[in-house]
């Protein structure tokens, strides 16, 4: 029941983390100059990403109390968000068509007539509001799974790329081995495995993804050992751990920031095949898509939800594609040298 | 040559063991043998029936080895039917897997395998002239399409396609499938063309980056300089020199033509493996799951080593020693 708290205190985190990053990359010339050239290319890609952010971290700072929208008593119990509490509560008792002024079937009478801008779905629910509340979903898959696997895959990747022998064989065997099970299947197994939860999805998703950027940072390490800085930091007599965490991984942060841009889309995609499957998180885009196969074979067709939630998920994937492709441009240093 | 191939078939071995122990670990000791019974059951079925169709499944033994039970346990068990490709009886209906493997080929195949050559002949063509027009406009168009087409979900396409052609237009049956080779092409049209869209945005981008970075090595300069044409540049220096991540992408496709295809099988009504895999996850089957799991990795491992042997035949730079 203390869930909305948590969910108020990752907010918080969020914010911090930002504001700590915002300060560093003031700080640092590269960084800096890295995303005036990524402003400048993507401003538009940016901005929307900004807004689908801004829609997530309202849907997820809640209190309880003080809403003059909640149906019930029992909703006046629930913690609410900011969306529940501006978009949330115009419950009809079955389909309307946007902006309708009597229901879609039947044409009984609305509670809210002309108040749908994008309809209502099978039991009444505001498919406008269902939407907005489809980003928080999406950016917790995004970044839930990114935070498990990212980490994982540079912990793995560097000790292998790093330390090489006997590591580098058990790690490099652990990769193939999961990288020679089919993704989807795997995928599939490992939620049927653990139970339908968000998190579950999650986990699931990281597992099979995380392989992929552990290659790239184990590759990336066995260059960067080889380098003279390294070398030079060794017969000073840094320790091992000094020179993986000041010489080695600040060099792998533009990967880790191309490599979760880039995994992000894929992600939010996947998810969506997931929901198909009937094993994907409650509340997600993919979930309102799955509902509109039954919609469309209705008549007349009830086309608004899979129009909101489709064009909803397309702008969010677009957008991150088109920003993951000029960070890679911005950040890649073999990009970089061919602009010169 | 001949050792090469051996050290490749063993490294391959070596890994099939390797995921034949996590699929052990996944359906055996995460979810026990009780749990999978529970689901076939239902909740409320008394200890007794639970144990009865432990011992008729064969989940009665202990999971592990230990002394007394050295070679009569779940896990050399396990091992033993994998690669025997004894894969017993379905846990939610009692049907054999492998008799719905073999009948659900057919059908799968028919599906992937023009989808699979259709994809390659389209997308290779498309992107070889995307980066014959590098930095015009053709280009800068062809990149933001491949990228549009790369973010529209896999479900709208279907979903869309099939209500604009199946519902809309009429031109093909919705869903449905027949062996006949008269009508076989009226249920698959759909599906592969569906297929090949999917595919085709990521499909161009990567094989535009590829001829790109093949264009700007030396040879091509020097090719250039000494008064090739543009189009004899591209398919004799360009083309040849990008087969090797052609080819890896393309030879390790091949052996999941026959895992069938998910999405589209079951959404078509194509009786293949895709759609034998669907009913299992919506039917809690672990048996049927984790029997196309390892046939799925078995086809990659067995790919992996494919591609492998395809480079020497590509590229005469590759010694296979």
């Amino acid at each position: 029941m203390e869930s909305h708290l948590a969910s108020n205190g990752i907010v918080a985190a969020l914010f911090l983390a930002a504001g700590v990053t915002v300060w560093m990359v003031r700080r640092s010339r590269l960084w800096s100059s890295a995303f005036v050239s990524l402003w400048r290319r993507r401003r538009f890609a940016l901005l929307v990403t900004g807004v689908y952010v801004a829609v997530a971290l309202l849907d997820s700072v809640a209190w309880v109390g003080g809403d003059s929208l909640a149906v019930d008593t029992v909703a006046r119990h629930e913690a609410r968000s900011v969306i529940d509490r501006v978009f949330g509560g115009n419950q009809e008792k079955s389909y309307s068509a946007p902006f309708a002024e009597a229901e879609f079937y039947g044409g009984g009478d609305l509670r809210y007539p002309g108040r749908h801008w994008l309809g209502t779905d099978m039991i009444g629910r505001d498919i406008f509001y269902l939407t907005l509340k489809g980003a928080r979903v999406a950016l917790l898959i995004g970044g839930l799974t990114s935070l498990i696997a990212i980490p994982l895959a540079l912990l793995f990747g560097i000790s292998a790329g790093y330390f090489g022998g006997r590591i580098d064989d058990v790690v490099f065997f652990l990769m193939t081995t999961l990288a020679s099970m089919p993704g989807l299947l795997l995928l599939i197994a490992l939620i049927m495995v653990m139970g339908k939860s968000t998190l579950a999805v999650c986990v699931a998703l990281a597992v099979t993804g995380w392989v992929g950027f552990c290659r790239v940072s184990r590759g990336e390490t066995l260059k960067l050992r080889e380098l003279e800085f390294v070398s030079a930091a060794r017969s000073l007599g840094v320790s091992e751990f000094q020179i993986v965490m000041r010489h080695i991984l600040p060099n792998l942060m533009h990967l880790v920031i191309i490599t979760f841009v880039l995994m992000f889309s894929g992600l939010v995609l996947s998810e969506a095949i997931l929901s198909w499957l009937g094993i994907g998180v409650d509340g997600s885009w993919g979930q309102m898509i799955d509902q509109a196969r039954n919609e469309l074979s209705r008549d007349p067709i009830v086309w608004w939800n899979i129009a909101a939630s489709g064009t909803a998920l397309f702008g969010l994937i677009l957008a991150v594609n088109f920003v993951g492709d000029a960070l890679r441009d911005v950040l890649d240093p073999r990009t970089i040298e061919d602009e010169r | 040559m001949g050792a090469y191939v051996i050290r490749r078939l063993s490294y391959g071995a070596v890994v099939v063991f390797g995921v034949l122990f996590l699929l052990f670990i996944l359906f055996f000791a995460v979810t026990s043998p009780d749990d999978i019974a529970r689901k076939a059951l239902g909740e409320r079925v008394p200890p007794a029936v639970v144990e009865q169709w432990k011992v008729n499944h064969g989940y009665d033994k202990p999971l592990f080895p230990a002394p007394g039970h050295w070679a009569d346990n779940m896990l050399v068990e396990h091992y033993r039917r994998m690669l025997t490709f004894d894969f017993g009886r379905s846990d939610a209906d009692d049907t054999p897997i492998l008799e719905r493997i073999r009948k659900g080929m057919g059908p799968s195949l028919a599906l992937t395998i023009p989808l699979f050559v259709l994809s390659v002949l389209v997308a290779i063509p498309l992107s070889l002239l995307v980066a014959f027009f590098r930095e015009t406009y053709i280009d800068r168009a062809g990149v933001i399409l491949a990228v549009l087409a790369m973010s529209v979900s896999v479900l709208l396409y279907i979903i869309g396609a099939q209500y604009l052609v199946g519902k809309v237009l009429h031109w093909f049956p919705i869903s449905g499938f027949d062996s006949d080779p008269r009508v076989i092409v009226r249920f698959l049209a759909l599906p592969i063309m569906i297929g090949v869209a999917n595919g085709l945005g990521g499909d161009i981008r990567f094989y535009r980056t590829v001829f790109l970075e093949e264009s700007n090595t030396d040879y091509v300069r020097t090719a250039r300089a000494k008064g090739c044409g543009e189009i004899r540049i591209m398919s004799r220096h360009v083309f040849r020199n990008s087969l090797i991540p052609l080819l890896t992408r393309i030879v390790v496709a091949i052996p999941f033509l026959f895992t069938g295809s998910l999405l589209l099988e079951s959404f078509f009504g194509i009786p293949g493996l895709g759609a034998i895999t669907v009913d299992a996850i919506q039917g809690n089957d672990f048996s049927v799951l984790r029997t196309m799991v390892y046939i799925g990795s078995l086809l990659f491992v067995v790919g992996q080593i494919l591609t492998d042997l395809s480079y020497a035949l590509v590229d005469p730079r590759v010694r296979l020693e």
